[in-house]
């Protein structure tokens, strides 16, 4: 039996999405993109012009929710399945987006460079429990107009994983598309074989800036899927309660879901989310709150009760270091996300609010995953009944080390974790250097970039997107990009 | 293939039958006795262990891998005629008074045989005295105690007291293991070697009787 979650009854998630579409047909969105705004007046929305605020009417949202795919697919930059967001299917990706890297040995944070962009990539392509990358952070040595662009130019050339990404402006969309067109080949093969997911992001309260709302509408006019990252901070710019907080998300969400499916109907979208409690002591809004995970288990709730796959930023932490808090925080939003069946479960790596990656932390949650993994498996018979010839043998022969039952299912029935995770008898540990959890993570990194092996796909394709990004980059005034070896 | 090689590869299967087979057709083919125990059935127990300890493999293809090097000496024994069984060394093993846990021991056991030691097993519940005599009938090298509750592993100290009292602490080592047993606890009690798992043991043990082998040379 697959273990499921539900923190929510059906009573009270119709009653919050019903407040929801109160708060959209009544108060409205802000949206501030003209082009947005007559797209939605054409569909039969009031516009109040002066303030960019749009009233929703339930029809419109109906119509969205209809059209809005409840399920799709990623392909590989070789063009391999690797993502079938439907059911209670659950992938991790790394959080995303950092501004800075957690050094190792010393703890130190400090800005990227394409360097560490670079062995990220690599990393990522040996997690078997990740199955995406995402552009975790942005590498300072290149011109910031090309900081989003590049980490996805990176991203396609050392690793075959597909890329949860985002733009930072209108205008960096087209090579971040062009991009995917080099690897794809056509725009119908794109189409066709999703390769990326932008996050697009309201702001809190009800608000779709400029880029957001009109990176959104490009990324549904190419068929390019996205995910909806509505932030709402509880007792903030939110209510304080949890409830309130999802009824605010699920009317931002929504929204995203409406402009989506207007540009283009049928366009892939996940009914994701960044919320997060805003603690009123430090004025953060910590990721590993259990408020925080609880929200976004809830709201995923929601977007399958909509019958849409989903997406959190769930499985990261606050902690500043790869300590017992990075740990705690990590597994157990890990965990509680698989149990929600939150289709796309990003933050593995991610420290310090969504504002630090660790190759290191990144394959100890990698360990996570896998174990989460392992958890919705479930518990199942496996030629265990009847259990008399079993318990004879082991009467008989004393053990069932070598029985074939055993032999059968040891590898599936445990989930056998890599050197990071110390499970060895405390002498041979200490007899072994007595190694902490952050350096035998970190020998663990070294040990997967020594593995590596260069991206399978062809050289030419490798050589056009050089092409493209060496353009934009002259575009905004860099003479080059800077150097890297494939 | 060489004859030995194809030994040494079902063996790493844990294939019995095909040991067995094999180690037949290599004695007909002319292959002394000797070779095929240290080339093929020792040496594949060598390359098991390691992968053992390098986590390629785990403890049920070691047992099955050890099960199979027993298929293989139980056609080579006979042709030792009354020579014996070339082996390491002998080892003298048992769970001590009261404690009657005895699935570590055996495990530790089946791996001393794998790496080419006799064992000699004195089961579980063994006093102290039965530990003394037999190291002195059986001329073992080595004395390997086990215990899992704290309440017994008192009498590890005592086998180690005898043997100093029969003036034996330099020909016969102690290794001692089980769950509350640790590293400091064998050096409390002055025992020679403590082990964590039964790889380990294996190591420890070749150890120790490269210790007495050099110091008083084959069977003391």
């Amino acid at each position: 039996m697959r273990p499921i979650l539900r923190l929510l009854n059906d009573e009270l998630v119709e009653r919050i999405v019903s407040e929801a579409r109160d708060v959209l047909c009544k108060l409205g969105v802000e949206v501030h993109n003209q082009g947005v705004l007559s797209m939605l007046r054409d569909h039969g929305a009031r516009v109040e012009p002066t303030k960019s605020r749009v009233f929703l009417t339930n029809t419109i949202i109906d119509q969205a929710l209809d059209t809005a795919p409840k399920s799709f697919k990623l392909f590989d930059v070789l063009g391999n399945e690797t993502h079938d967001f439907s059911d209670n299917n659950i992938y991790f990706t790394p959080g995303s987006a950092a501004l800075n890297i957690l050094d190792y040995p010393h703890g130190e944070i400090r800005k990227p460079t394409t360097d560490d962009y670079v062995r990220y990539a690599k990393l990522v392509g040996k997690l078997k429990n990740i199955a995406s990358q995402s552009t975790a952070f942005i590498p300072a040595d290149v011109h910031e107009k090309i900081s989003d662009s590049y980490r996805l130019y990176l991203s396609l050339l050392y690793c075959e994983k597909p890329v949860v990404t985002g733009a930072f402006s209108i205008e960096a969309f087209a090579i971040m598309k062009d991009l995917q067109l080099a690897v794809r080949g056509t725009e119908e093969e794109l189409a066709a074989k999703p390769l990326t997911i932008f996050s697009c992001c309201p702001t809190s309260p009800l608000k779709w800036g400029e880029v957001t709302s009109q990176n959104l509408v490009d990324c549904a006019a190419s068929s390019i899927p996205v995910e909806l990252i509505s932030m709402p901070l509880s007792g903030f710019v939110a209510p304080v309660t949890l409830v309130g907080t999802l009824v605010q998300h699920t009317a931002e969400t929504l929204s995203g879901v409406v402009i989506s499916q207007l540009a283009n109907p049928g366009a892939p979208l996940l009914y994701g989310g960044s919320p997060a409690i805003f603690d009123l002591r430090y004025e953060t809004t910590p990721m590993g709150a259990i408020e925080t995970e609880m929200i976004d288990c809830a709201y995923s709730e929601i977007g399958k009760f909509f019958g849409l796959p989903t997406q959190a930023y769930i499985s990261l932490s606050d902690a500043k270091q790869l300590d017992a808090q990075a740990g705690l925080e990590s597994a157990m939003g890990a965990t509680l996300a698989a149990l929600s069946g939150i289709n796309s479960i990003s933050g593995p790596g991610m420290l310090d609010f969504e504002s630090c990656q660790s190759m290191e932390k990144l394959v100890l949650d990698n360990e996570i995953c896998g174990m989460v993994y392992r958890l919705i498996e479930g518990i199942e018979p496996k030629d265990d009944f009847p259990s008399l010839p079993k318990f004879e043998e082991l009467l008989r022969e004393k053990h069932l080390l070598i029985s074939e039952h055993t032999r059968r299912y040891l590898r599936g029935e445990f989930y056998l974790p890599g050197q990071t995770i110390d499970r060895t008898n405390r002498t041979r540990w200490q007899g072994e250097g007595g190694v902490t959890l952050l350096a035998r993570a970190h020998r663990e990194v070294e040990r997967l970039l020594d593995e590596y092996s260069p991206s399978r796909l062809p050289e030419s394709i490798k050589r056009e997107m050089k092409k493209l990004m060496e353009a934009e980059a002259r575009r905004h005034g860099m003479k080059g990009l800077p150097k890297t070896n494939w | 293939m060489g004859r030995l090689a194809e030994i040494l590869n079902h063996l790493q299967q844990g294939n019995s039958e095909m040991v067995s087979n094999l180690t037949r057709k290599a004695i007909e083919e002319g292959i002394s006795p000797k070779e095929v125990l240290d080339r093929a059935l020792i040496e594949g127990m060598n390359i098991v262990g390691k992968k053992y300890g390098d986590h390629e493999i785990f403890l049920p293809e070691v047992l099955l891998a050890a099960k199979a090097m027993y298929a293989g000496m139980d056609v080579l024994k006979p042709l030792f005629l009354k020579e014996e069984v070339p082996h390491r060394g002998r080892i003298v093993i048992g769970t001590v008074q009261g404690d009657l846990h005895d699935i570590g021991k055996n495990l530790v056991g089946i791996m001393l045989k794998g790496a080419g030691f006799e064992v000699i097993d004195l089961g579980n519940d063994v006093p102290p005295e039965m530990f003394i005599e037999a190291v002195k009938r059986e001329k073992a090298m080595v004395i390997g105690m086990s215990a899992l509750l704290t309440t017994t592993m008192p009498v590890m100290g005592k086998v180690v007291e005898l043997l100093r009292q029969e003036g034996l602490q330099d020909r016969v080592k102690t290794i001692i293991g089980g769950a509350p047993v640790s590293k400091e606890f064998a050096q409390e009690i002055g025992a020679d070697a403590y082990s964590y798992d039964s790889a380990n043991a294996v190591k420890s043990v070749k150890e120790l009787v490269d210790e007495v082998k050099e110091r008083y040379g084959g069977n003391p």
